[in-house]
C-alpha cells in the first residue's frame, strides 16, 4: 500500500497531478449546482410576485 | 428517419433545447462516471512501468487528455460563434458561454500536471517553451472571452463581441498542436500520429484514449447542465420560462 503511494519516488507528482484534477472536475459541478439553485429560486420568486399581484 | 425530416432550427430555440439539453446531460454523466473509474483503475493496475520514467509517467493519463479537452473545447465554442454571428441564433452563444468555463478549467489542468511531470522530467516547474506558452495563452484567450462576455451589459452585443474574440483566437490552437513540429521545444513531440505508426505500449494508448472519452463526456455532461442554467438567467423574464412546472425547471 506504502509503495503504491510512494509511485517509485514520483509520489508527490503523480498525486500532485491527479488530486488536482479529481479536485477541479470535482468543484466544477459543486460550483455549478450553486449556481443553477440561485437562478431556480430567482425565478420561483417572480413567479410567486406575480401571483401575489394578480390575486 | 431521415435527417432532412429533422428541423434542426427546431432546436436552436432556448425553450425546446432547454429539456433535451437535461437528458444529454443526465446520460453523459453516467458514461463519463463509467469510463473515468475504468481509466483510473487502468492507469495505476493495469498500465505497465514506464522503462524510462518509472512510475512518473502515469501523469500523462490527465495531462494529454486533459490538454485535448482545452484545444477542442475551444474550437467547437468558436465554431458555436461562428454559427451565431452567421444566424444570429441566440442558443449559439449560450453554448459558446457554457463551454467556457470548462474549457478553461483543461487548460488549467493541462499546465498544472506538466509542470507537476516537468519538474521530475526536466528539472524545472515551468519554462518558456513554445508548446508551453502557447497552451497558457490559450487559458487567457478562455479567461478573457469569460471577462468580455460579463463586461458588456446588453447580452446579444456581448455575445457577438466575445464570438469575433473566440475566432480571432482560434488561430492559437494550430500553433499549439504544431508548436512541438515548427520550434525545437523542450516539450516532446506527439507519440500518437495521425498517419505514422503510434510509439506507444498498446496499454498504455488504450488507458490514455478511455481517459479522453471519460473527459470528453464529462466536458458535455457539464456543458450542458450549465448550458440550462445560462438559458435560464437570460430567458427569466420570458413567458416560457414563466410557464414551466416545478417539474419541468
Amino acid at each position: 500500500m506504502a509503495e503504491f503511494f510512494h509511485m517509485g519516488g514520483y509520489g508527490l507528482y503523480v498525486w500532485g497531478s491527479f488530486g488536482v484534477t479529481a479536485l477541479c472536475m470535482i468543484a466544477e459541478p459543486l460550483l455549478l449546482r450553486g449556481r443553477s439553485a440561485s437562478i431556480r429560486k430567482r425565478i420561483a420568486r417572480i413567479a410567486r410576485l406575480d401571483q401575489e399581484a394578480q390575486s | 428517419m431521415s435527417s432532412r425530416l429533422i428541423n434542426w432550427f427546431k432546436f436552436s430555440s432556448p425553450a425546446s433545447f432547454y429539456p433535451l439539453a437535461r437528458k444529454i446531460s443526465v446520460v453523459s454523466t453516467v458514461i463519463a462516471v463509467v469510463l473515468i473509474v475504468i481509466g483510473l483503475y487502468m492507469s495505476f493496475f493495469v498500465a505497465p512501468t514506464d522503462y524510462k520514467q518509472g512510475e512518473g509517467y502515469r501523469i500523462i493519463f490527465v495531462h494529454v487528455p486533459a490538454s485535448w479537452m482545452s484545444m477542442f473545447i475551444y474550437v467547437v465554442m468558436a465554431g458555436w460563434a461562428a454559427l451565431g454571428l452567421v444566424f444570429n441564433t441566440r442558443l449559439s452563444a449560450m453554448m459558446a458561454q457554457a463551454l467556457a468555463p470548462t474549457g478553461a478549467m483543461f487548460a488549467f489542468i493541462s499546465l498544472w500536471t506538466g509542470s507537476f511531470w516537468g519538474k521530475p522530467m526536466w528539472g524545472t516547474w515551468w519554462v518558456w517553451d513554445a508548446r508551453i506558452t502557447s497552451e497558457l495563452i490559450l487559458l487567457f484567450l478562455y479567461l478573457g472571452y469569460m471577462a468580455l462576455r460579463a463586461a458588456i451589459d446588453d447580452p446579444r452585443r456581448g455575445d457577438r463581441a466575445s464570438g469575433i474574440l473566440l475566432l480571432v483566437g482560434v488561430v492559437n490552437v494550430p500553433i499549439i498542436y504544431y508548436s512541438v513540429k515548427w520550434w525545437n521545444t523542450l516539450h516532446q513531440g506527439s507519440t500518437i500520429k495521425m498517419n505514422n505508426q503510434t510509439t506507444m505500449d498498446e496499454t498504455m494508448l488504450i488507458t490514455m484514449l478511455i481517459m479522453t472519452l471519460g473527459f470528453w463526456a464529462y466536458a458535455i455532461a457539464v456543458a450542458m447542465a450549465r448550458v440550462r442554467t445560462v438559458i435560464l438567467e437570460r430567458e427569466r423574464s420570458s413567458t416560457w420560462v414563466r410557464g414551466l412546472t416545478a417539474a419541468e425547471i
